[in-house]
């Protein structure tokens, strides 16, 4: 059946007819969707994990059973599941076992912008990279018997513009889920330096047998049209390589970037006069190329940042841009930011006000980094917050007394409860907000394991955090309501003087759950209201000034009253 | 035949998965190849946010570029003049009048440029202006905008009405279908 599906539908429908078992993912732009199907399937286990390297070791273990196994991540969670990800090279599988990773370029949702394809490289496994949904769907499916056959999990990577575009795919027939024969076998699943040195060479010997796949399998293909123009393209890129040079250039798609096929490209240079790669981000395979004596135009052309479109490649084979108009007007930009009524705004508001100090964390809540709350003094990864304010206390004792670290509930599961475990043990008064909004805000709701449901939104095992942050250590747990101002100021104050370090819960679900309620929209009285602004400092997007008075678009304003209770002159209501 | 590039750009929030949702549907159904770009994620927060759907005979490119566009479906006046130069020279851009102050307008850094639409209509841009946001009221919900504005634009293609509403009843929520049906029959009829 023909249907239209983004990228990672196409990987979930392909995982799932590949006869998927047990999948186990933590969410991430651009990758959450992958999982978010797959749930959608009754026929196997789906699950949130707390983060990726869980997820990746409880695929690992699904395998291990004989199950075809999957974890679905971003770019920056394999590098929480990179330590699983070495060794389960050494180990291989026995279920089928697909990791898939999903690359940001040009950072549409993503600290950085790093290529996934050097994990692949580094712990010797295979990987695949669809072009569009069709492949996306196919390379899923085939992965589960690539890694069976060769005996290693299957990297499959994606990046935004693959995940989020829908194109057509046509599925195949669906394979059951098999539960193979589990047999204990301590030489090839036990990890230890003896066993783990005999596993080496094998490791050698699959990335050689895979080279030989690579020169002739249904991943890389040839397009011989032009002797002139040969161009060795993968993913995105190629699509934007037919869009402008349609059949004037012959073209080596490679499906499979790891490992990269020798003689296969070998004898398409030959048969070219000039050989172009075109690849985003890092030159992985131009390096491979010249690597091979192969002279050729790589990223002298085309950048390693951000993403390519039609207009790089027609601009780097000197096409005319085609005609546009512009307004002479500045456009102004219009940047993400906190939604009206946001629980994470009068915890933000406090702490700027007060000139807290404040390192952040990965979530909805990065966006207390922009004007006018400009909240946010660091985001590194996810949970460095925590463990960063301790380093940064640690470095500036006069800095527990105006420092936080802000978490989201999410964040603080992932990653940020072992930072507290050495705030508690390493002994720094320091002061974590844990802004508990009860889901998983910026991916898009997700279920974690501090909002009493699973993934199919079933009742679930339910964590305390109260009861969590003491068993870890600090004594100080509070919880505040960040839509009560005068409640986060005492509580920021009070947290900062102890002289012993301290949890703030900061509690509040996102506004935009549908189990919660919204407040009849405020107004102002523009008789009352003295234009001192005040209200505009909570960077709230339902407020603004017109005609010299603040005015609230009472189809954004949900009725938190933040901001009501700001206005000195009882103007708002 | 020729790919034709149709942009879907407005404000995270004002429902554009949902159009671009209808819009692919009904164009697969119709016998096209589509290719369907969104942005998930942070921008949706109430940032810029621009949807790109392509179809024709083989569509390679999920994305468009400057003098691209056929169409530019605007659900806010300052993103129709954002991606304006997505437009090709003979194309259109059907737009809510609808302002929606960013952020930098909000706090002072910068003004709305109020007048942008007759700027690039006097540079010779096609533009067909509506309130959506009083018909998508009139149809009995603010939210359904995108959707007033999908009737607005379908007639740009050659695709009778029907085709249209039959897509609606497939695309969306049950309970939401004649609300939108209305709505798109007081863009259609605008």
């Amino acid at each position: 059946m023909k249907k239209l599906m983004i990228g990672n539908q196409a990987v979930a429908a392909g995982l799932h007819d590949g006869g998927l078992g047990v999948v186990s993912s933590y969410p991430g732009t651009p990758s959450t969707e992958i999982t978010e199907f797959l749930a959608k399937y009754d026929d196997l286990h789906s699950e949130w994990a707390p983060n990726e390297k869980v997820a990746c070791e409880v695929a690992f273990g699904a395998s291990l059973a004989g199950a075809r196994s999957a974890c679905a991540m971003k770019h920056v969670g394999l590098n929480v599941a990179a330590d699983p990800l070495f060794t389960l090279s050494y180990t291989g599988v026995n279920g089928g076992m697909v990791i898939c990773v999903a690359d940001d370029p040009a950072m549409h949702s993503s600290q950085n912008e790093q290529d996934s394809r050097h994990y692949a490289i580094a712990a010797k496994v295979p990987m695949l990279e669809p072009a569009d949904s069709q492949e996306a769907y196919t390379f899923a499916k085939e992965a589960f018997a690539l890694s069976e056959k060769y005996d290693t999990p299957v990297l499959l990577r994606m990046c935004t513009r693959i995940a989020h575009s829908q194109s057509i795919v046509e599925t195949a027939e669906a394979i059951p889920p098999v539960l193979k024969n589990y047999e204990k076998n301590p030489a090839k699943y036990i990890m230890m330096p003896g066993n783990a040195i005999k596993r080496h060479p094998v490791v050698e010997a699959r990335t050689e047998a895979l080279r030989e796949l690579a020169e002739d399998c249904i991943f890389n293909t040839v397009e011989m049209n032009s002797d002139e123009i040969g161009i060795i393209t993968s993913g995105c890129s190629y699509l934007y390589v037919k869009e402008v040079l349609g059949d004037n250039a012959s073209i080596l798609k490679i499906g499979m970037p790891n490992p990269l096929p020798v003689n296969l490209i070998k004898e398409f240079a030959s048969k070219v006069k000039k050989l172009y790669i075109i690849e985003e981000l890092d030159p992985v395979i131009e390096n491979h190329v010249r690597a091979l004596g192969i002279e050729v135009i790589g990223k002298e052309l085309f950048s390693p940042l951000g993403e390519f479109s039609q207009q790089t490649i027609a601009a780097a084979f000197g096409m005319d841009k085609k005609e546009c108009v512009t307004a002479d007007a500045v456009i102004p930009n219009r940047p993400p930011m906190m939604c009206a009524g946001c629980p994470h705004r009068g915890m933000f508001y406090t702490l700027a006000k007060n000139k807290i100090t404040v390192l952040g964390d990965i979530g909805c809540y990065t966006l207390g980094a922009v004007p006018p709350l400009n909240a946010l003094d660091s985001t590194l990864c996810m949970g460095a917050s925590v463990s960063g304010l301790h380093g940064f206390n640690l470095a500036r004792p006069e800095g527990e007394k105006k420092s936080v670290a802000v978490i989201g509930d999410s964040t603080f599961m992932h990653s940020g409860m072992t930072g507290l475990v050495n705030v508690a043990y390493n002994g720094t008064n320091s002061t974590t907000i844990i802004l508990d909004n009860s889901i998983t805000g910026m991916t898009g709701h997700q279920q974690n394991p501090t909002t009493g449901y699973n993934i199919k939104g079933d009742p679930a095992a339910k964590v305390d955090l109260e009861a969590l942050c003491k068993a870890l250590g600090i004594n100080r747990v509070r919880v505040v309501d960040p839509y009560d101002l005068a409640a986060c100021k005492t509580a920021v104050t009070e947290e900062l003087a102890a002289e012993e370090p301290s949890v703030i819960i900061s509690r509040r679900p996102c506004v935009l759950l549908k189990s919660v309620k919204h407040e009849a929209p405020l107004t102002v009285d523009s008789d009352k209201c003295k234009s001192c602004k005040r209200c505009m400092g909570l960077g709230c997007p339902a407020i603004s000034m017109k005609d010299g008075k603040a005015r609230i678009d009472t189809t954004l304003c949900v009725g938190c009253g933040v901001c009501k209770q700001l206005c000195a002159f009882d103007a708002i209501g | 035949m020729k790919t034709t590039s149709v942009m879907i750009v407005g404000v995270g929030g004002q429902g554009s998965l949902l159009a671009s949702k209808l819009l692919g549907r009904l164009l697969v159904d119709e016998g096209y190849d589509v290719k369907v770009s969104e942005v998930h994620g942070m921008s949706q927060r109430g940032g810029s946010v621009v949807t790109y759907v392509r179809f024709g005979e083989k569509v390679y490119s999920p994305i468009v570029t400057d003098g691209e566009a056929d169409l530019i479906i605007s659900f806010e006046k300052l993103e129709a003049a954002r991606y304006a130069r997505y437009l090709k020279k003979d194309g259109r851009i059907v737009v809510n009048t609808q302002q929606i102050d960013p952020m930098p307008v909000i706090i002072g850094a910068a003004e709305y440029p109020e007048t942008v639409l007759e700027e690039l209509q006097a540079k010779g841009m096609n533009i067909e202006a509506l309130d959506a946001l009083a018909l998508a009221e009139q149809a009995g919900s603010s939210r359904a905008v995108n959707i007033v504005l999908m009737g607005r634009a379908a007639k740009q293609f050659d695709i009778p009405y029907d085709r249209w509403i039959a897509a609606i009843e497939k695309t969306v929520a049950p309970k939401f279908v004649e609300m939108n049906k209305k709505a798109f029959d007081l863009g259609y009829h605008s």
